[in-house]
C-alpha cells in the first residue's frame, strides 16, 4: 500500500446552501398536487368522525395506546391481531421495492415527509425572501434591518409549520377535539407536550436547515435503492449522446453544427434542491424529483429544440438511443420479471391480510390447560382438568357466553365462581374464565392417558359460536 | 489494491486510491456540522457525568447532583404502586370475606394479588401449581378435601394462624397419638385397625382382619375421625373414606401413621403479611377449584 498522492484536503466540509429556484412545468405541478394531497391527509386525518356506537370513540383514525386499540374506520384491532400492522409494514417495504425497481426513487421524489416538507418550506423561503438570486443576495449581505426582518419572518413562519406538524401528530393517539382543548387551556398531559416538542424541533430543524443533507447523510434508503435499481428502471437522466458537446449559445449567432443541445445554461442545476448536476449522471443524492426535467424542457422550448434533453429514461434506452435504435416502451420497462415478482409479492401479503379481516371471528378465545398438576383427584375418586378459558369481548355492549363440552366420553363441565354454564364478560373486555372438567371414578376418560375434546362457547346473544380443541388428561397420564 | 488516483475534473473530489473491480471512491470531506454534532456529544456527556452518577469509586459510584440512582427509582415505583392498590386494599379488607366475589373488581384484584402472594409465600411447600406434595403431607389445595375446612373464612382462619405452631396461641391444634410407638396398641391391633381402614376407604382388604380392626377403631380412633371415619374438621382429624391422603393409602404408610402418628406444622403468616395479603391468598385458594 501505497498512500495515496492527493493533494491534502479538509477533512471537513461547510454545508454549501441550496438555493433552487422557482420553475413550472407538469412535474412541479404534479408535485404540488402531491404536497397538498398528502399534507391534506396528513392534518384531516384525525378529525374525521366515524360512529361506533356507545363505549367506543368515534375518532375514524385513532391509535389508542393507553387502552392498547387500533381504530381504522370500520376496523378495530386489538395487541393480539398485530400481525395486521405487521403485514401493511411488509406491503409497504414490497411497494417501495415495487416503485423503486420500476421507476427509481420516486418515493424519494414525490412522497417522502422530508421532500414534502421541505418544498413546503422552500416555497415559504421564495414567497418571503424572493428567487433564488435574491436569497443569495440577501444571504451575502450585511445583517440590517431587512436581513432581520425577513429572516425572523421566514424562521415564525417555518416555525408555526414546525407545530403544526407536532401537533398534528399528537392528535393521532388520543380524542383529537378534547386534546386540542387542553392543548388551549394549557392542561394537556406532558407527554403531548414532549412530542409536540420534539417534532417542532426536528420538522424545523430537518426541513428549514438540513433539507437534502437528511436524504444524502442520514437516510439509509439511498444505499438500499441502489439495489433495486436496474439497468431497465426508469430514472431522471440526461441524455449524453444528444446534449454533448455542450456550448453556449449566444444570441444573432447560429449554433454550431458540431455542438449539442445543451447550452450550458445551469437551469438544471439552480432548480435542484439537492445541489447537484444531473449531467454527471445517476448519483446518491440526486432524489429524482424531476425538477431538472421542467427547468430543461422550458429552455428548449425556448430555443426551438425538441424536449425530453432531460426525462425519464432508463440507461438501456439512453444506450438504445445512442446507437440509434428506437428504445423499449415505458410499459416494457415497467412490466418485467422483478416488478411483476413484487406486485406477486405485494398482492399476495394484501389479499391474506383482507382474508384474515373478513376471517376474524366475532368470539375470540383463547384455551389454555392448566398442566400443573394435570389433573387433580377428587374425594370421591373422580378425575378432574382445569383449563383457563380467554374470553375476548370485542363488541360494544356486555356478553354472555354459555360455555359447554362436546365429548365422545362422559364429561362433566363446571365453571369457577357460578354454578351455570353461563357467563358475562362486559364490553370490550377480556376475561379469564376457569373451567373445570370432571370424569367420574372408574370411567374410561378417567383411567386413560387423554381424551380429545371440545369446548364450545356460544355468544347468546349473536346466536354465534367457536369452539377450541383441547384433550383432557387422566391418571394413565 | 492501491492505485494512484485517477486524474480528477475540475471541482471533482479526489478518491482514496483505493480501487476494488476498478471502482473506486471518492474522498469527499464529512460535513461540518457533522464535527459539531461530535462536540455536543461531548459536551452532553461532560454534563451527564456532573448530573448522573459516572465515576467509579470505592463503595460506591459518584452520585451526581440530580441524586439519581436506579435503587431510588425502584423504591419510588413500590411507594407508587403501594399508593395505587392502598384504596382497593382498604376496600378488601373491609369488606366481609364471603361478599368479596360479589364485586366483580375485588375478587379480581384479590385473586391476582393472591396468586402473586402466593407464588412468594406458599409454594414451597404447597407447589407452584398449588397441587402440595403428594404423600409428603403438603396438602393439595386443588381439590375438594379440606381438614380444615374449605369456605372462604376458614382458609382465611388457617392462613391467619397457621396449624400446630408454637408462635401464634389462636393456631390450629389437635394432635394424634403416636398408637404404637406409645404402645396404645400392639402391632396385631394396628394390624387390624390398619384393614378396617383399608375396608372403609374402599380398597383391598382382609375381611376378618377388618372386622376385629372395627372394634379398636371405635374404641381408638372414633372419637375424631367419627365412627364412620369421615374425620371431624372441628379437630382436623382427615376423612378416611375418601380416595385423598395427606401421606398415601396404602397398608404400610397407614401402618406408618397409626404407628407414629403425623405431626404437620404450618406456620401463622399474620406475622409476615398484612392482612390485605391474607385476604388475597385466601381468595386465590378459595378459587382454585376446591373451595366451598
Amino acid at each position: 500500500m501505497t498512500s495515496p498522492d492527493t493533494e491534502t484536503s479538509n477533512l471537513y466540509a461547510k454545508r454549501e446552501p441550496v438555493f433552487p429556484k422557482r420553475v413550472s412545468g407538469s412535474f412541479r405541478t404534479l408535485k404540488w398536487w402531491i404536497l397538498a394531497v398528502t399534507l391534506g391527509i396528513y392534518y384531516v386525518s384525525p378529525w374525521l368522525r366515524w360512529d361506533r356506537g356507545p363505549n367506543l370513540p368515534d375518532q375514524a383514525i385513532l391509535i389508542d395506546i393507553a387502552n392498547r386499540r387500533f381504530f381504522f374506520f370500520m376496523i378495530e384491532i386489538w395487541p393480539h391481531e398485530f400481525y395486521f400492522v405487521a403485514g401493511l409494514l411488509i406491503m409497504a417495504g414490497l411497494g417501495l421495492f415495487l416503485f423503486t425497481s420500476a421507476a427509481g426513487r420516486v418515493w424519494c421524489g414525490y412522497a417522502c415527509p422530508q421532500t414534502v416538507w421541505t418544498d413546503l418550506f422552500i416555497q415559504v423561503e421564495r414567497w418571503v425572501e424572493g428567487d433564488r438570486n435574491a436569497r443569495i443576495r440577501l444571504l451575502r449581505q450585511r445583517w440590517n434591518g431587512e436581513k432581520l426582518r425577513k429572516y425572523l419572518t421566514k424562521w415564525t413562519l417555518w416555525l408555526l409549520i414546525s407545530v403544526a406538524t407536532g401537533g398534528a401528530w399528537v392528535f393521532y393517539f388520543t380524542d383529537a377535539p378534547t386534546l386540542l382543548v387542553d392543548l388551549l387551556t394549557l392542561d394537556a398531559h406532558p407527554v403531548a407536550w414532549i412530542t409536540i416538542g420534539i417534532l417542532t424541533a426536528t420538522t424545523f430543524a430537518f426541513g428549514g436547515f438540513a433539507r437534502e443533507q437528511m436524504c444524502i447523510y442520514a437516510c439509509p434508503w439511498p444505499r438500499i435503492q441502489a439495489a433495486m435499481m436496474d439497468e431497465e428502471t426508469i430514472t431522471v437522466a440526461y441524455r449524453e449522446w444528444r446534449g454533448e458537446p455542450r456550448g453556449k449559445l449566444k444570441k444573432g449567432e447560429p449554433i454550431s453544427p458540431d455542438q449539442g443541445d445543451c447550452i450550458d445554461c445551469m437551469a438544471c442545476v439552480t432548480v435542484c434542491p439537492m445541489g447537484i448536476d444531473i449531467r454527471d449522471g445517476q448519483q446518491l443524492a440526486c432524489i429524482t424529483c424531476a425538477l431538472c426535467i421542467d427547468a430543461c424542457d422550458e429552455v428548449m422550448d425556448k430555443i426551438g429544440k425538441p424536449r425530453g434533453l432531460i426525462g425519464y429514461l432508463a440507461l438501456t434506452d439512453e444506450r438504445a438511443e445512442r446507437a440509434g435504435e428506437t428504445p423499449r416502451s415505458a410499459w416494457r420497462h415497467v412490466f418485467r420479471t422483478r416488478t411483476l415478482l413484487y406486485t406477486a409479492l405485494w398482492s399476495g401479503v394484501g389479499i391474506a391480510l383482507v382474508v384474515a379481516l373478513f376471517l376474524r371471528s366475532p368470539i375470540d378465545i383463547n384455551l389454555t390447560p392448566v398442566r400443573n398438576p394435570t389433573y387433580v383427584t377428587l374425594s370421591d375418586g373422580s378425575i378432574r382438568n382445569t383449563y383457563d378459558l380467554r374470553l375476548r369481548n370485542k363488541q360494544g355492549d356486555d356478553r354472555q357466553y354459555r360455555i359447554t363440552v362436546a365429548s365422545e366420553a362422559d364429561l362433566v363441565l363446571s365453571l369457577e365462581g357460578t354454578t351455570g354454564d353461563v357467563v358475562t364478560v362486559p364490553a370490550n373486555e377480556t376475561m379469564t374464565q376457569r373451567v373445570y372438567i370432571i370424569s367420574g371414578k372408574g370411567t374410561p376418560a378417567a383411567e386413560s392417558e387423554r381424551t380429545d375434546l371440545q369446548i364450545w362457547v356460544e355468544d347468546l346473544t349473536a346466536s354465534q359460536r367457536v369452539r377450541a380443541e383441547t384433550i383432557f388428561n387422566g391418571k394413565g397420564n | 489494491m492501491s492505485v494512484k488516483p485517477t486524474k480528477q475534473k475540475p471541482g471533482e473530489p479526489p478518491t482514496t486510491g483505493h480501487s476494488w473491480d476498478g471502482i473506486q471512491e471518492y474522498d469527499n470531506p464529512m460535513p461540518r456540522w457533522w464535527l459539531w454534532t461530535f462536540y455536543a456529544c461531548i459536551a452532553w456527556a461532560a454534563g451527564y457525568m456532573v448530573l448522573y452518577p459516572a465515576w467509579p469509586l470505592v463503595s460506591a459510584a459518584t452520585p451526581g447532583l440530580l441524586g439519581f440512582s436506579t435503587r431510588g427509582d425502584l423504591e419510588t415505583e413500590k411507594q407508587r404502586f403501594a399508593e395505587a392498590n392502598s384504596a382497593i386494599q382498604a376496600k378488601l379488607v373491609e369488606t366481609e370475606l364471603t361478599q368479596i366475589a360479589a364485586d366483580p373488581e375485588l375478587l379480581q384484584y384479590a385473586t391476582n394479588a393472591g396468586a402473586a402472594v402466593f407464588r412468594t409465600n406458599c409454594v414451597q411447600c404447597h407447589g407452584s401449581g398449588a397441587a402440595g406434595v403428594q404423600g409428603q403431607g403438603y396438602p393439595n389445595l386443588l381439590d375438594d378435601d379440606w381438614i380444615w375446612g374449605g369456605d372462604i373464612e376458614s382458609i382465611h382462619f388457617t392462613v391467619t394462624h397457621g396449624i400446630r405452631n408454637t408462635t401464634n396461641d389462636e393456631a390450629r391444634y389437635s394432635e394424634m397419638p403416636r398408637f404404637g410407638a406409645d404402645e396404645l396398641l400392639d402391632s396385631t391391633q394396628i394390624a387390624q385397625v390398619v384393614e378396617h381402614v383399608l375396608a372403609i376407604s374402599g380398597q383391598d382388604h382382609d375381611a376378618a382382619l377388618a372386622a376385629e380392626g372395627a372394634v379398636v377403631f371405635a374404641e381408638n380412633c372414633a372419637a375424631c375421625h367419627t365412627e364412620a371415619g369421615t374425620g371431624s374438621r372441628d379437630v382436623g382429624a382427615p376423612n378416611l373414606t375418601d380416595a385423598i391422603w395427606l401421606y398415601g393409602g396404602d397398608r404400610e404408610t397407614l401402618t406408618e401413621t397409626v404407628t407414629n402418628a403425623r405431626f404437620g406444622v404450618m406456620p401463622n403468616w399474620n406475622v409476615r403479611l398484612t392482612e390485605a395479603d391474607i385476604r388475597s391468598v385466601a381468595v386465590y385458594v378459595h378459587g382454585l377449584g376446591g373451595g366451598e
